[in-house]
């Protein structure tokens, strides 16, 4: 099972990375690599096996449903690289047909 | 006597007797870091006026004879994905350039309650993804033992302050040996704690369900001090485990007769280097000297939890790392025609290649025809690799090996060798995969001087008898007392 | 052209009503200035961590127990991984997989010929709100307000294959749905702020044939009514596009209220492929099934056994139950204007008529109508003694709802008094003389003609004459002729 540049370059579409040729070439040629070692999983019988998520068993954590006070607008703010301060929010390109 | 050659234990004594002020302390390590940086470059904030402020704050408590938390005045560095109020958190990530959190995380709040004073930020592999500090996307730190080879990684700035003396220990975080492995190259103790035991509240996420944050110490007492103070539930971490913190420190008795120590012969195969195979079977040879019961045993599956993790840490880490979209905070680019694009060019600027490797290959590993082939196997892999060591746990109380399968490699060594450098992880990626505590810790060096390190690994929440073992074999040794010899360069 | 029969199925997504949002402890409000109500775990800044709120968890397991679910005595959360600026963390924590927190369950819905039909739902689930796009106009730019984000939302997916078959079961489902929801007080069901959305699936296909025509997803339905007309407008278009040779796409389509079109809103930039997996930041639930037994049966009485309930204890008509059930309070009140009273179907139809046309001019839900549930039956009470008519009583409620003040009050401050039968006697007297010409017809055996001479009589006293009184003084003053 080989990765070819046109599936690296599909699958770098779905995680957002808009890569150069060079890095597309590199990036098949190390996913294959990887893919490779993968197989080795595969000789496994793992049928009845159980995933595990979590290794260490603990209840899941309830908060009781109490409002506490949010970050100050200015501090939510203070790291946008591009914010619109009028409207109080983070600038996006337009986004149309929504 | 040199302030930034005591342990922290120490320098908090010494503190609370007054025999020095905590600036005293402080100003002593803001010097050395300003000696000794250039050369090692440990870090990538340092926070001097933040730290002679809290080490004054904790000098007018003292003076009004107010009591003071176990760690005042004790000065420690942060591994730079730590979040910290105020102070530039960067994950040593171009896209994090700039990114000031308004909070803090858990554990650096209880170290600001426990009195501890900040130097700084350390260097890390970008996201803590490298196992040298090459991948850093700032800059590369160096091992203070040998300024040509690396301090190994992801912690390797945290490793390297505390070696060099700029620090007298340091938070580090482990996902696959990112604690341990650094330790293990710069000669020092290092902890992984039991998934859960420490809150992540506030760790910049790699892989969520590995992710654990510990101590880096020049002794096994300081690791412990270290780990009471930041060990314990948060409410604000569903995965952190809700169980009382016992004094780690009383648990270094020096007694170890009678404890069970097992030596699984996975961990000695080809691919280990003959001179850290020799010293950790004379470390071996030391604790069975001390009382320890030594017995071999082994764990089939080990030989399948690289492959397992190299599919569940990617496949974590796509997903945490894509928040990172030049929207409200770091790197965004500055040439985007709609929001597809503002994204793609941001990530694609702002990651390293290590970082969008692993991006993809997670990406591929979750998509729909491939979940059940890759995430849900490795997830099944897990199973087996915890079950191996549960059957280990019914004859032995801890098991010894290898932390790295070689001392450290020199700078640009595995650059060009993804794969290679993927394998120093061998031996500690184990602990991760099945949640339970390990400890790396000096046990001698090589014929070029560089330390090598020995692994223990015990059930979850056997973080006292680890430490205890450390402690005896300390006591019993003198590695721990040798130092790196920067200052005659 | 052959006969097409339609075939939708619905996603519903409700804003669960909590203090708090679903992973942090920031105000679940709705409005608002932009990014006021938001700390590290809702903005999705690197290294917060969620937690589960309880509320939103007992809301979506009392509402899968209301809708006759199965509850996953094992539940567990994933992520839910796509790009959008809206979405802070890139991935939505929601449920995925055969493990949502309730799953296989129906509702009822009434129809209005009477007849009901069970709607299957195959899972009930809890996720989180993304945030908001602001459009401004002229800037060039959009801008995100992430005060939605991570409010809890709870969706509800009906079974396949559907069972809703016309765009008029699908608004009745909508409808049904809401009513339960605010029941259990977990929704405040309000379409046009979006608390409440409805997302419908409808396709179309010739009768007969045995497969599923090609769906498609209608968004931006604001109200029960857009619900009905979209659905019967994307039935027809589909219908044309088979028709005149042409293939349905999959697709969502937006719904434009105002022109009553749905147009193809841009398909999703690149194919969905959401990569869930297991969150690992969260344990899944585990729930105990005494826990949930004490849940069930702290379940308040839903509509449909409300409704069937009012129609046997108080003599209702299934149209006026029906209606009085449609908000919880609204029963509340008629069951205690109903205490009391004799006749109970006069305080649905005052409750249904007159109070209800006023509380609606004034904007008002009729429980919130500034005549108490005690208020409404004394005035029934004062018809039932025959102390006021029902005609006076029209000008009566007028007054006490303008006014606050009782029935009897009313009636005294305007004199509105019912005639005695003396004076209703002379008045009679006065009618009959007037009118020869009709007494005649009726003595010679036109017994319909007494309306008219009644009708004289009434207005004459100005409607306070019972007309009780008026029957019998007529015959007995035509008699004496
Ligand atoms: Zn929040």
């Amino acid at each position: 099972m080989a990765l070819t540049r046109e599936e690296v370059r599909g699958v770098a579409t779905l995680a957002r990375l808009d890569l150069k040729d060079n890095e597309t070439d590199r990036l098949t040629h190390h996913l294959n690599d990887l893919l490779a070692q993968f197989a080795r999983l595969q000789e496994l019988n793992t049928e009845d096996v159980p995933p595990t998520a979590h290794a260490v068993p603990v209840a899941a954590a309830l908060r009781e449903d109490v409002a506490r006070p949010s970050l100050p607008r200015e501090a939510v703010m203070a790291n946008g690289p591009q914010v619109d301060r009028e409207l109080g929010g983070f600038i996006v390109p337009q986004v149309i047909g929504e | 006597m040199e302030l930034y050659t005591l342990s922290a234990r120490e320098l908090a004594d010494k503190i609370q007797a007054r025999e020095v002020s905590a600036r005293e302390v402080t100003d002593a390590f803001l010097a050395c870091i300003e000696r000794v940086d250039s050369d090692v470059r440990a870090f990538v904030t340092v926070t001097a006026q933040q730290a002679r402020a809290a080490a004054d704050a904790v000098d007018a408590r003292l003076a009004a004879k107010e009591e003071v938390s176990s760690l005042a005045g004790v000065p420690i560095a942060l591994k730079d994905n730590l979040c910290t109020t105020g102070v530039e958190t960067t994950c040593s990530s171009k896209i994090l350039r700039g990114f000031v959190p308004p909070y803090n995380a858990t554990v650096v709040e209880k170290l600001s309650a426990a009195g501890a004073v900040s130097l700084g930020k350390a260097t890390m592999d970008e996201f803590a993804m490298g196992s040298s500090t090459e991948n850093s996307g700032l800059f590369t730190t160096r091992n203070p033992w040998d300024l040509t080879k690396v301090p190994g990684g992801s912690s390797g700035g945290s490793a390297a302050a505390v070696a060099a003396g700029e620090a007298p220990f340091a938070l580090g975080s482990d996902t696959g040996g990112s604690i341990r492995q650094p330790a293990a190259f710069c000669g020092l103790v290092g902890v992984k704690p039991t998934y859960g035991r420490v809150s992540r509240y506030g760790l910049v996420a790699f892989a969520s369900s590995l992710d654990q944050i510990g101590p880096l110490a020049r002794t096994v007492e300081d690791a412990a001090l270290l780990l009471s103070v930041i060990a314990g539930h948060d409410p604000g971490d569903s995965t952190s485990v809700p169980r009382s913190v016992p004094d780690y420190r009383a648990a270094l008795t020096g007694d170890i007769k009678g404890l069970r120590v097992g030596i699984p012969k996975e961990y000695f195969a080809e691919g280990i280097a003959t001179d850290v195979r020799e010293a950790v079977t004379r470390a071996i040879s030391v604790l069975e000297g001390l009382g320890a019961s030594v017995g071999e045993t082994s764990l089939p599956y080990t030989e399948y939890a690289l492959p397992a993790y190299y599919i569940v840490a990617p496949a974590e880490a796509s997903s945490n790392l894509a928040r990172y979209d030049g929207v409200r905070y770091g790197h965004r680019t500055r040439n985007a025609q709609g929001h597809i694009d503002l994204f793609e060019k941001t990530r694609d600027e702002g990651f390293g290649d290590e970082v969008k490797q692993r991006i993809m290959i997670g990406t591929y590993a979750l998509s729909a025809g491939y979940y059940d082939a890759f995430y849900l196997k490795a997830q099944q892999v897990r199973t087996l690799i915890k079950q191996d060591f549960d059957r280990c746990w019914e004859n032995f109380d801890a098991l010894i090996t290898p932390t790295a399968p070689s001392a450290a490699f020199g700078i640009g060594e595995k650059t060009d060798d993804p794969l290679a450098m993927k394998l120093s992880d061998i031996c500690t990626i184990p602990a991760n995969m099945a949640g339970i505590p390990a400890l790396s810790q000096c046990c001698g060096f090589t014929e070029s001087g560089l330390p090598i390190g020995v692994q223990l690994m015990g059930p979850p929440f056997s973080e006292e008898t680890l430490l205890r073992l450390a402690h005896a074999y300390e006591q019993a040794t003198d590695w721990h007392t040798r130092r790196p010899s920067l200052d005659k360069k | 052209m052959p006969l097409y029969e339609t075939h939708v199925g619905m996603e519903c997504h409700a804003e669960l009503l909590t203090e708090s949002k679903m992973f942090c402890g920031c105000r679940n409000e709705f409005g608002g200035e932009p990014n006021t109500r938001t700390c590290p775990v809702c903005l999705g800044l690197p290294g917060s961590l969620p937690v589960f709120n309880k509320k939103a968890i007992e809301h979506v397991v009392r509402t899968a127990l209301a809708l006759n679910c199965t509850i996953s005595l094992h539940s567990v959360f994933h992520r839910k991984n796509y790009f959008y600026p809206d979405l802070p963390k890139g991935y939505q924590i929601s449920q995925y997989g055969n493990t949502p927190i309730g799953v296989n369950g129906w509702l009822e819905i009434e129809k209005p010929d009477g007849t009901t039909k069970k709607i299957h739902i195959t899972r009930v689930h809890l996720e989180e709100d993304t945030g908001k796009l602001i459009h401004s106009d002229g800037a060039g730019y959009s801008v995100v307000d992430y005060n939605r984000s991570s409010v809890p939302l709870m969706e509800i997916v009906t079974a396949f294959p559907p069972d809703i078959e016309s765009a008029e079961e699908a608004r009745l489902y909508a409808e049904t749905l809401r009513s339960i929801l605010i029941y259990l007080g977990v929704s405040d069901g309000k379409m046009e702020q979006g608390s409440l959305r409805a997302e419908p699936n409808p396709s179309v296909r010739p009768v007969g044939s045995d497969t599923f025509g090609t769906k498609t997803e209608l968004k931006n339905l604001n109200s029960f009514r857009s619900v009905q007309r979209g659905i019967e407008y994307e039935a027809q278009r589909q219908i044309e596009v088979i028709e005149s040779g042409g293939r349905v796409t999959q697709e969502t389509r937006g719904w434009d209220d105002e022109k009553g079109i749905s147009f193809s809103q841009r398909s999703k930039e690149v194919e969905q492929e959401y990569r869930y997996f297991p969150e690992p930041d969260l344990i899944p639930l585990e729930f105990d099934p005494e826990w949930l037994e004490s849940l069930r049966a702290e379940l308040p009485e839903l509509p449909n056994a409300k409704k069937r309930r009012l129609m046997e204890q108080y003599g209702l008509p299934a149209t006026d139950a029906a209606q009085l059930v449609l908000e919880r309070e609204t029963a509340d009140y008629f069951e205690q204007a109903a205490r009391g009273v004799k006749d109970t179907k006069a305080v649905a139809n005052w409750m249904l008529g007159d109070l209800a046309r006023l509380a609606n001019a004034s904007g008002l839900a009729i429980h919130a109508a500034p005549i108490p549930p005690a208020a409404l039956a004394e005035m029934v009470g004062l018809i039932e003694s025959g102390a006021m008519t029902g005609k006076i009583a029209k000008t009566v409620i007028e007054e006490m709802f303008a006014t606050g003040k009782s029935a009897p009050q009313v009636v005294q401050e305007k004199g509105l008094t019912v005639s005695g039968a003396d004076e209703v006697a002379g008045i009679v007297a006065k009618v009959v003389a007037a009118n020869p010409d009709v007494v005649a017809k009726i003595k010679a055996g036109n017994d319909k003609s007494i309306g008219f001479l009644v009708g004289q009589v009434m207005k004459e006293s100005k409607g306070r004459a019972k007309p009780d009184d008026v029957n019998r003084l007529l015959r007995e003053e035509m008699d004496k002729l």
